[in-house]
């Protein structure tokens, strides 16, 4: 892996990325960063280094090849679908079925897996409060994770779908996507399911048709301007659920990860462009 | 009407639902293992968030698309729950209507305990007074709704209804069931009927 230095650069970005984030308490404020969130996405294609994100993939790659944890080994052997330590084109496999934990897991998911069996952290301290508050970095799990896809980078989202169980948590993601529960009696598809809808002026991408997953799933894990680190998929749909008004779910768990595979079975041939970056 | 007797007679003969309306792989029982392992040790108030009435039943098997035996029946138990201000006055203050209208707060896990009252969050998916440009477009526009009905009384009691349960009216809408799932009192649905029905509401200007 190259390695990365672009702290330097931060400094830098730092005016737009307050622009970019300021206030969106007027109409006009908002549409004006959404048009700046597109310029910035332009720049980003030439300059892939200077998305903030690039500094969780730099730190994720320092806590991969770290000794941690009680064992004190690092994450190099740990197998994300094609093998011990091989990272290259991983992610755009996930979620999938992994015999040694007898389930299907996405990248988190497997994440924890791996640091609990190689490294000997607690599971439950893991999936406990797993995610940053606004304003604060992606913890370890996030950075690791955003470290892993961008190994991806370029691949196209392939899930493989082969075994029973990998078809059987696309069924449940299916079904879950469209279960209304709540006190709002939301699904996702409540949001997701039509094409160019908006809640308030923020653009809803229409999740069950695949060309428009296409276009928006293989950007996770994204910068995310508004609240300033980086946001995976995980924490993207725990998110969801919080505005669904359920209550916290677990990381990793069967629900966002059946989810995942739902949206990567849309998003199939979709480009991996992560980390991404986001409102 | 001979379909919807075929429908159901197929219903009856099969013993469940057609096989277009689910999944085809995954069982009920299976969705049920995921969502406990998914939120685990829930206390009873947010577990009982997770399960779903009749109505969410039938609306996720059907991906909110009914048959109309369906559709009838989930309208007319709809309806029957909804309840009306003891003293008949279906408008309170628009002003209080404008600042619900505009409130997305309440119930989520991050709103406890609460701070403020919850509010009906109507601008997340509907436009409503012109200078608002921020709105969402998942429900119609009511710019001018009470105007362009020339403020009758009929309309004053079906926007009520329609606040307080929308699939009275539409089986499976997406707009919550606002009043009949407790989220907004019969005061506050008031004031959100006088917003969108009142001739001094900046909806309606």
């Amino acid at each position: 892996m190259k390695p990365v230095r672009i702290r330097d650069f931060v400094p830098l970005l730092a005016p737009l990325l307050l622009m970019l984030a300021a206030a969106p308490g007027l109409a006009q404020e908002t549409v004006d960063s959404e048009k700046a969130i597109e310029q910035y996405r332009q720049m980003l294609k030439e300059d892939p280094w200077s998305n903030p994100a690039m500094l969780d993939v730099d730190r994720g790659e320092q806590l991969w090849k770290t000794p941690r944890g009680p064992k004190s080994v690092s994450l190099e052997g740990c197998d994300l679908g094609k093998g011990p330590g091989v990272l290259e084109g991983a992610f755009a496999e996930l979620p999938r079925y992994f015999s040694d934990a007898d389930r299907v897991m996405d990248l988190e998911a497997r994440i924890v897996w791996c640091m609990e069996k190689l490294q000997g952290f607690d599971r439950k301290e893991l999936v406990t409060k797993p995610y940053p508050k606004g304003g604060s970095p992606t913890k370890d799990i996030g950075a690791i994770a955003t470290f892993v896809a961008y190994q991806s980078n370029g691949l196209k989202i392939s899930p493989k779908l082969e075994h029973a169980k990998e078809k059987e948590a696309l069924a449940l993601g299916e079904a879950l996507f469209f279960r209304r529960q709540g006190p709002m009696d939301f699904s996702c598809a409540t949001c997701h399911a039509d094409k160019g809808k908006r809640i308030r002026l923020q653009n809803l991408p229409y999740l069950s048709d695949p060309s428009e997953a296409r276009k928006v799933v293989g950007e996770w894990p994204a910068y995310r301007v508004s609240s300033s680190h980086v946001m995976t998929m995980q924490h993207r749909i725990y998110d969801c659920f919080w505005q669904m008004r359920l209550p916290e779910v677990e990381l990793g768990s069967d629900v966002p990860v059946a989810l995942t595979m739902y949206l990567a079975k849309m998003a199939e041939g979709g480009e991996i462009s992560a980390p991404g970056l986001k409102r | 009407m001979i379909r919807n007797i075929c429908a159901a007679a197929i219903l009856v003969l099969s013993g469940s639902i057609p096989a277009f309306a689910q999944s085809p792989e995954v069982s009920g029982d299976r969705v049920q293992a995921a969502i406990k392992a998914s939120w685990p040790n829930q206390p009873p108030e947010w577990q009982s968030r997770l399960e779903q009435d009749e109505t969410m039943r039938l609306c996720s098997q059907y991906r909110n698309d009914p048959p109309s035996d369906v559709a009838e029946a989930i309208m007319a138990r709809e309806r029957s729950n909804i309840k009306y201000p003891a003293d008949g006055k279906l408008m309170g203050d628009w002003k209080k209507g404008e600042k619900l209208a505009q409130s997305g707060y309440g119930r989520r896990f991050t709103d406890y305990p609460p701070r403020r009252e919850n509010g009906g969050n109507c601008y997340a998916c509907h436009q409503l007074a012109k200078e608002e440009v921020s709105f969402g477009t998942l429900g119609p526009s009511l710019l001018e709704y009470g105007k362009i009905r020339e403020f009758s009384e009929a309309d004053v009691k079906a926007v009520y209804e329609r606040i307080y349960n929308p699939q009275a009216f539409q089986a499976c809408a997406n707009m919550p069931r606002l009043g009949a799932n407790g989220h907004l009192t019969i005061e506050q649905i008031k004031d959100l009927v006088a917003y969108v029905m009142s001739p001094d509401s900046p909806v309606n200007k």
